[in-house]
């Protein structure tokens, strides 16, 4: 069990107020326009796959101290040395120190906006009956598993209902791993607030979370 | 970036600017990336994607009962009717404040956010408060906003976990009733698409 999560930060205490900001506040220094263009253009490559990505970031061990396009910065250096794309050496140094990886696939200004528009669909088509149906009682997997996983810590072992069944949706947890698309059942499954906070929570305060079909098991 | 380190903030800012600098030039020198390409990216997020684009499908639904029902229905579809498709909103779903039931919208495991229709999520809506409270203390969270709703409604907190992203249709201030669907948008805040927030009332900042 060496795999461990930072990013898993639902329900936790002792953070404080939630500072607002207004609508034109988008960027906080050049390099964060940067860090968004590098990893998308990057992430064009198709190389690596936007699970991996995630999982990547949120192993970043420094993470609870990295803002958020720190963490897209170092999480994308781990990609790039990963692939063999570019070494820290290089990085450091600010130069090409040794050849370029061949037959990569690099991202045109023209083809930008239908790159954008197309986005990345998880949805594909069902092969097997969903085997959970809207109204359904629920319990989520109780256990931690040793990779990344969508399912947040507050929700492990709880009991819900099943809001809406979303479709079959390529499974974050196969994906991050390279283990290929896997697609599964994806649900809409709702928990009140009391089931999840304890009695003193909100009788009219619910929570959901979107939950692939292996998270999942009947509960009576 | 600022709420989460101002002490050293503009040290910390510069070391950045060079060392993302650094890595842009070794991934040129490589041909891994093209500059022009680069521009476009920055430039469609910081001008031409952004909360506007989710105003226009509020407004819409406003005056629109057949739109309204359709995105409800389908919100991937009826977004796509307007012209807002793809990257972080290939799966769309929207869900509507009324009188007696108020949605707020989080990723407590990442930052997941509906590009297409919000542009780039704020700094706050990816900071670690937030994540943490939303789901626990939507009411303290909404009161960081200045919001308060009266004890009765019903708060249903929208965790985005998996691949589906999540628009709010907030309800429909009093007072717009003579109001095009131009104005309506102006009404129509970020926050308030998130579920922080509440549309603005006409004539009011």
């Amino acid at each position: 069990m060496s795999y461990h999560s930072h990013a898993d930060l639902g329900g936790q205490d002792g953070h404080g107020p939630v500072n607002p900001e207004r609508e034109d506040e988008l960027f906080h220094g050049a390099w964060e326009r940067q860090a968004l263009a590098l990893t998308l253009a990057m992430g064009a490559t198709g190389l690596w796959n936007i699970d991996t990505s995630r999982s990547v970031r949120e192993t970043l061990p420094d993470y609870p101290s990295l803002s958020y396009w720190e963490k897209w910065i170092k999480g994308l250096e781990r990609l790039l040395i990963a692939h063999g794309l570019v070494r820290a050496d290089e990085i450091a140094a600010g130069r090409i120190l040794h050849p370029p990886r061949p037959g990569l696939r690099v991202l045109r200004a023209a083809e930008v906006p239908s790159a954008l528009a197309r986005g990345a669909p998880t949805l594909r088509a069902a092969t097997v009956p969903a085997r959970f149906a809207v109204g359904e009682r629920v319990r989520l997997r109780a256990t931690a598993v040793p990779h990344h996983t969508r399912l947040p810590g507050y929700a492990r072992g709880k009991i819900g209902r099943v809001d809406r069944v979303l479709g079959v949706h390529v499974f974050a947890d196969s994906h991050a791993q390279g283990l290929g698309e896997q697609p599964r059942w994806l649900y809409t499954v709702v928990l009140s607030a009391q089931t999840l906070w304890g009695n003193e929570a909100a009788a009219n305060h619910s929570v959901s979370i979107d939950a692939w079909e292996p998270y999942l098991e009947p509960a009576s | 970036m600022s709420a989460e380190h101002p002490p050293e903030e503009h040290s910390h800012l510069s070391d950045m600017d060079l060392h993302v600098r650094a890595l842009r030039t070794v991934l040129e020198q490589k041909g891994y990336i093209e500059a022009p390409a680069l521009d476009v990216l920055i430039d469609t997020y910081e001008n031409k994607i952004g909360p506007r684009n989710g105003a226009r499908v509020v407004a819409r639904a406003w005056v629109d009962p057949a739109f309204r029902k359709w995105l409800l229905e389908d919100a991937t579809a009826a977004i796509a009717s307007l012209g807002y498709t793809g990257r972080q909103g290939e799966y769309m779903v929207a869900v509507e404040n009324t009188e007696s039931r108020h949605n707020i919208i989080v990723c407590t495991l990442c930052s997941c956010y509906p590009w297409p229709v919000l542009g780039l999520p704020p700094v706050w809506y990816k900071s670690a408060p937030y994540r943490a409270r939303a789901v626990k203390d939507p009411r303290g969270v909404l009161s960081d906003f200045g919001v308060t709703l009266p004890t009765t409604t019903e708060i249903r907190v929208w965790d985005s976990t998996a691949e589906v992203r999540y628009l709010v249709i907030p309800r429909r201030p009093a007072g717009s009733d003579d109001l095009g669907e131009e104005r309506l948008a102006e009404l129509v805040t970020r926050d308030s698409m998130i579920g922080t927030g509440l549309a603005k009332t006409p004539g009011k900042a």
